[in-house]
């Protein structure tokens, strides 16, 4: 059966898909290396802080703090919602209808196109509500398509948790939810972590919903000490309009003016990539650090 | 019915209906905040129909929608929304045909043949690769691809770069650790009996994945493919960067084509909520709408069949 031919196509094979593999991973590669030697001479401490300017490169500090700010109430929201209705999704959810249905929707809304949210956003948050472009807009859209993901991560999280730690606290006399709350809770943190800073940095590469959202411009002189939310020189203040990095890059494209545009995108894409790449660090490094010490002291 | 009487006796013995009542609190309350997702759906899907079918009470019937013209600053103004869909579906579909081969090739690679080292680079390469922004991908577009296209295949028609191609190669880069990621799943979940089986029969590593593996993954990995397209049917800014939005039916793949979401993203900021342009751009992000949930229920099936095979 295994003729010479066979043998020879299967190193042939095999050496096509050690080939295939290395052009993909090589292809990223070549993208990280291509951002980083693009930002040099560009990306540096003041870029990072200053505000963007007109006619010289000025930097993109407010819009950075604009990402990470709308990251942050995007995950007030999300996290405390989806970690209970994941809760109701493994512990108490069976097969019923309605766990079918809340299922599905989870599987519907994670579809919906981005810009299809940020159309939805606009109508709701920003024109019906009366919310304006900000980032508090921006916000509640990216809740939209973040809170059936978080509900997933952290179900996933607490599935995975042994039935006997279960059987045993129920033995021992707790009730359902003393159960739930004191030992599959704190053994799945280390799921539920990894699995929202997997998700922060999604939310801190999206655009597209945050484009008629949050808004295509930003306060370039924030005050610090200004806790004054009505103010929009405020950067405590979800009130006023809030572009994020993403949309910053977009708009720079689309408005094509200034003689720094490349430099000041070609950074701002390297902020991004070098983000995604903490975010992934990070996640790795706090889930096993997190599991490490929740499994050794039991 | 006996169940039932069981359950009334339990409560009676146990006492006080309330407390039972608070022993069921947080049931309620979780399933609460699960219900909010049903919630979502509605929502989203109600303003965006409202909003969608607005343009058909303005004067405009389906045969004006469904035409090929899109002018909307004509006297008078027309509305045709196909070159979108058109270009839409042949975007991803391009996008699907590149990035198929080399995404279940790689998930082939991390589960077949890669050594323990070789799937711990590639693994966290692909996280890596899918948490990439679509604008960062846009941008790759706009300052190397369109520019190297436009240089080097100028002879094969891509005198601007800004095209159909090139907007389904940044797909293509973007769905890959999608397809890949899922199909992997699904080809390591292939029992190990089954490639134990025709090793011992003597087949080679490459017959084994070509006649056992792969067979058996079809489902999984078609699976795969459809939730990529999906995800390359929505992206907007990536495509929008490098695609050169032109809104007329596909010609070549050298050639400006535009999107349902391009055009959304471009034209939403200038127009105002009420008129007839705003409108058709509402009926796009109806059309996206349905699509995207087409896919769901299609992925829906293929799952419930492949369970029961």
């Amino acid at each position: 059966m295994t003729g010479n031919r066979s043998l020879i196509w299967d190193r042939v094979a095999t050496g096509v898909f050690w080939i295939l593999a290395t052009f993909v991973v090589a292809v990223l590669g070549a993208i990280i290396v291509h951002f980083l030697l693009a930002s040099i001479g560009t990306l540096s401490l003041e870029f990072l802080t200053s505000s963007p300017s007109r006619t010289e490169l000025g930097g993109v500090g407010p819009i950075i703090w604009n990402s990470f700010y709308i990251l942050v109430l995007t995950l007030l929201i999300t996290v405390p919602l989806g970690t209970i209705g994941g809760i109701y999704m493994a512990e108490y959810a069976g097969d019923g209808r309605i766990p079918n249905l809340i299922r599905l929707s989870q599987e519907l809304i994670s579809s919906v196109p981005s810009i299809v949210v940020g159309l939805f956003g606009l109508a709701l948050f920003v024109i019906a509500f009366g919310w304006s472009f900000s980032a508090l807009s921006g916000a509640m859209a990216l809740t939209v398509f973040n809170l059936p993901l978080m509900m997933r991560l952290s179900e996933q999280a607490m599935r995975a948790v042994p039935q006997d730690e279960r059987d045993a606290s129920l033995a021992l006399g707790a009730s359902k939810w003393q159960t739930i709350h004191h030992v599959v809770l704190p053994l799945a943190i280390p799921g539920i972590v990894t699995g929202i800073i997997l998700t922060a940095g999604r939310i801190f590469g999206e655009a597209a919903a945050l484009i008629f959202t949050a808004g295509l411009s930003t306060p370039s002189n924030y005050d610090f000490t200004n806790f004054n939310l009505a103010d929009p020189r405020s950067p405590w203040s979800p009130f006023h309009s809030a572009t994020t990095l993403s949309v910053y890059i977009w708009k720079l494209n689309s408005e094509g003016l200034g003689s720094y545009v490349r430099q000041i995108a070609d950074a701002s894409s390297a902020i991004l990539i070098i983000a995604v790449l903490l975010f992934n660090l990070g996640a790795r490094l706090l889930g096993r650090t997190l599991q490490r010490r929740s499994t050794g002291s039991r | 019915m006996a169940v039932a009487s069981t359950t009334q006796r339990t409560e009676s013995l146990t006492g006080s209906q309330s407390a039972l009542g608070r022993l069921d609190l947080p049931r309620r309350l979780t399933l609460l905040a699960a219900m909010i997702v049903i919630l979502l759906v509605f929502l989203v899907l109600g303003f965006v129909a409202w909003n969608g079918t607005r343009i058909f009470f303005a004067g405009f019937g389906l045969a004006d929608i469904l035409s090929t013209t899109w002018a909307p600053t004509a006297d008078p103004p027309q509305f045709g929304i196909l070159p979108f869909i058109a270009g839409t579906v042949g975007v991803t579909a391009i996008a699907a045909v590149i990035s198929t081969p080399l995404s279940v090739g790689l998930a082939i690679f991390m589960s077949e043949i890669a050594p323990r080292w070789a799937r711990n680079i590639a693994q966290p390469a692909m996280e890596v690769f899918v948490g990439i922004p679509s604008v960062v991908w846009g941008w790759l577009g706009i300052t190397i691809l369109v520019p190297c296209l436009r240089t080097n295949l100028s002879w094969a028609g891509f005198n601007v770069g800004f095209s159909w191609f090139a907007g389904s190669l940044v797909l293509s880069l973007m769905i890959l650790p999608t397809i890949t990621s899922i199909s992997y799943d699904v080809i390591a979940s292939v029992p190990h009996e089954m490639r134990s089986g025709s090793v011992a029969l003597g087949s080679t590593r490459w017959q084994t994945i070509r006649h056992v593996v792969l067979p058996a993954a079809t489902t999984g990995i078609v699976t795969a493919i459809v939730l990529g397209m999906m995800r390359a049917a929505g992206e907007a800014l990536a495509v929008q960067m490098v695609i050169g939005n032109r809104p007329v039916m596909p010609t070549g793949l050298a050639d400006p084509l535009t999107t349902l979401t391009s055009q959304i993203t471009l034209d939403m900021g200038n127009t105002v909520a009420g008129e007839p342009w705003n409108e058709a751009l509402w009926t796009m992000g109806l059309v996206l709408l349905l699509i995207s949930f087409a896919f769901v229920l299609f992925v829906r099936r293929l799952s419930r069949r492949n369970s029961y095979q």
